[in-house]
């Protein structure tokens, strides 16, 4: 390792604990409580106490919308523990849920902090109710109705949502979608390759006592599945739930005196070189993880093939492909023949992925959730689900669109 | 309130930075923002030009013509009273190809939708208290080469 190499902010800090409270469709508890069941675990899973903490660091913290998008926000978790922080950060405008533990990073290696405490809390599954994902009108998750008469409500929708609202381009489902028409358009990616994502997922999920939807799914039970946007179906689209999930991230030197042998970020990736509007990429084919991906791999001797394992963001499965390509774990174009079968991402297959069965069976735990299954692994601590023989470099990238982050984390020095 | 299912009605905020484009349709015009000094073409609209950095800024009437970059079919009632399915694209204008619109493919069958086939606008009058607006659609543009 080079001067260069050490001085690098991931290489002063290794994440000593991680903690995830119970996870459920809906289960109808306080956001908060889940948050701090989370927190709670991590700090003790790291051996230390609340005393310890001295920085904290969330995604997306407060927000006065969309429902259930939030369980707690930084000054609430940092209260309700009766934390005293030497520094701490919230915010959704970032390099992705991952950008708030870069954040964490970078604050210990400024010498800022010493263990933060960063946290991913949800309760979309409660909050959604039995209606399903957010839609528009009244109830609904986005705008506030305004006017009306005669059975017609009127939204007013300002800022960035005008560009889309009006034409029913009304949710992520669809803004991704549009991202994998056109790059199934230009590669040639076969519905059947893109339904390996789902099934891969639930088999996976069925090794996680946490995981949302454990049955086994078939080919057919895919393609007989509801069409929700072209071309993703409703098992293209992750599960709203409720859970928490939390990892503490702590001074390298501190970190290998704890309890746990330290999981050691290898690297980060944060960079977003295209448009941060959802329509005006670039490129329609590559997501901006691209950019944090190459990032990562500038800041590494690693390289692709060091990876034994991969967490990658399915939120809808089309960003697991984007993901495979954008970290070279496969060549551009070419993520389709990659999952193709599903033997290579299964779990005795060259690449396992999303071995706790991601969002899409394990539940929207919001990019946390794939980071937590990483140290899980690196750590040997999967149980009936860990994969033999345990890996040492997993790659893990969350988010999609004009939001996205990636980290290298690995459990050899 | 009546018994009758709810139709919602998204429409834009109207402002003066963004009229030009959700009422050019008055006159059968798709009005996008252009830099005076460089011809750039900016949208969504904003103050400064991202390319030289004027703010000699104005309005004005493309020829509608554009080409689909992507487009998804949608059969999820995300706003209720939408009728479906109806089909969301990327049309990127020919006048500046990197510049793309949200929209909605009308006026052909779904199987005949093509990422790279010809469009034109169209326009959707939509009548409301707060200023009517003219929401740019697209058609096949049988004319085109």
């Amino acid at each position: 390792m080079s001067a260069g190499e050490r001085n690098r902010a991931e290489r002063q800090c290794a994440i000593s604990g991680i903690g995830q409270s119970d996870v459920g469709r809906r289960l109808g508890r306080d956001p908060l409580e889940l948050t701090l069941d989370a927190c709670y675990a991590a700090i003790g899973d790291a051996g230390l106490s609340s005393s310890d903490i001295d920085g904290l660091s969330t995604y997306p913290g407060m927000m006065f919308g969309p429902k259930g998008f939030t369980g707690a926000g930084a000054n609430e978790v940092i209260d309700a523990m009766r934390l005293q922080v030497n520094w701490f950060d919230s915010g959704v405008e970032t390099s992705g849920q991952l950008g708030s533990v870069m954040k964490a990073i970078m604050a210990i290696a400024a010498g800022m902090a010493d263990h933060v405490l960063c946290f991913r809390s949800v309760w979309e599954g409660s909050a959604q109710g039995a209606g399903g994902r957010a839609s528009l009108g009244p109830g609904g998750g986005a705008g506030g109705p305004v006017g009306g008469g005669g059975g017609r409500v009127t939204i007013y929708s300002p800022a960035f949502q005008q560009w889309q609202l009006p034409f029913g381009s009304a949710a992520a489902p669809i803004w991704i979608a549009l991202y994998a028409q056109a790059h199934m358009d230009r590669y040639g990616v076969t519905p059947e390759q893109l339904a390996q994502i789902a099934l891969n997922g639930r088999r996976n999920a069925g090794l996680n006592p946490k995981a949302i939807y454990r049955d086994p799914i078939t080919l057919d039970d895919y393609f007989n599945s509801r069409m929700i946007t072209t071309p993703l179906r409703i098992f293209d689209c992750d599960v709203p739930c409720d859970g928490a999930t939390a990892v503490v991230v702590s001074r390298r030197a501190l970190a290998e005196e704890l309890a746990k042998p330290p999981v050691y970020i290898e690297a980060m990736g944060a960079a977003i070189h295209d448009r941060t509007n959802w329509d005006q990429l670039r490129d329609l084919t590559r997501t901006v993880g691209a950019d944090a991906a190459a990032q990562m791999w500038a800041r590494t001797s690693l390289t692709p093939a060091d990876v034994d394992m991969a967490q990658l963001y399915d939120g809808f499965s089309y960003l697991t492909l984007l993901w495979l390509e954008a970290l070279g774990l496969c060549g551009p174009g070419e993520s389709g023949a990659f999952i193709e079968g599903g033997t290579r991402i299964g779990r005795d297959g060259s690449l396992p992925l999303n071995t706790a069965g991601g969002q899409l069976s394990g539940g929207r735990l919001h990019g946390y959730g794939f980071l937590h299954e990483a140290c899980v692994q690196l750590r040997g601590e999967g149980g009936e689900r860990q994969v033999d023989p345990w890996p040492g470099v997993v790659a893990v990238g969350a988010g999609g669109g004009n939001t996205c982050g990636c980290l290298l984390v690995t459990n050899v020095d | 309130m009546t018994d009758q299912p709810t139709t919602v009605v998204v429409l834009p905020e109207l402002t003066d930075g963004n009229r030009h484009f959700w009422q050019g349709g008055r006159t059968g015009q798709l009005v996008l923002l252009r830099c005076q000094d460089c011809g750039y073409y900016l949208h969504p609209p904003i103050p400064v030009c991202p390319r030289d950095g004027s703010k000699n800024l104005a309005p004005e009437a493309v020829s509608g013509r554009a080409t689909v970059a992507t487009y998804s079919v949608n059969y999820h009632p995300w706003i209720p009273g939408l009728e479906l399915p109806y089909v969301v694209a990327l049309v990127e204008i020919v006048e500046q190809p990197e510049l793309r619109l949200t929209t909605n493919l009308v006026g052909c069958a779904l199987e005949e939708i093509r990422i790279g086939m010809a469009v034109r606008v169209v326009f959707r009058q939509i009548e409301d208290s707060r200023g009517d607006v003219w929401l740019p659609l697209f058609e096949p543009d049988r004319d085109a080469q």
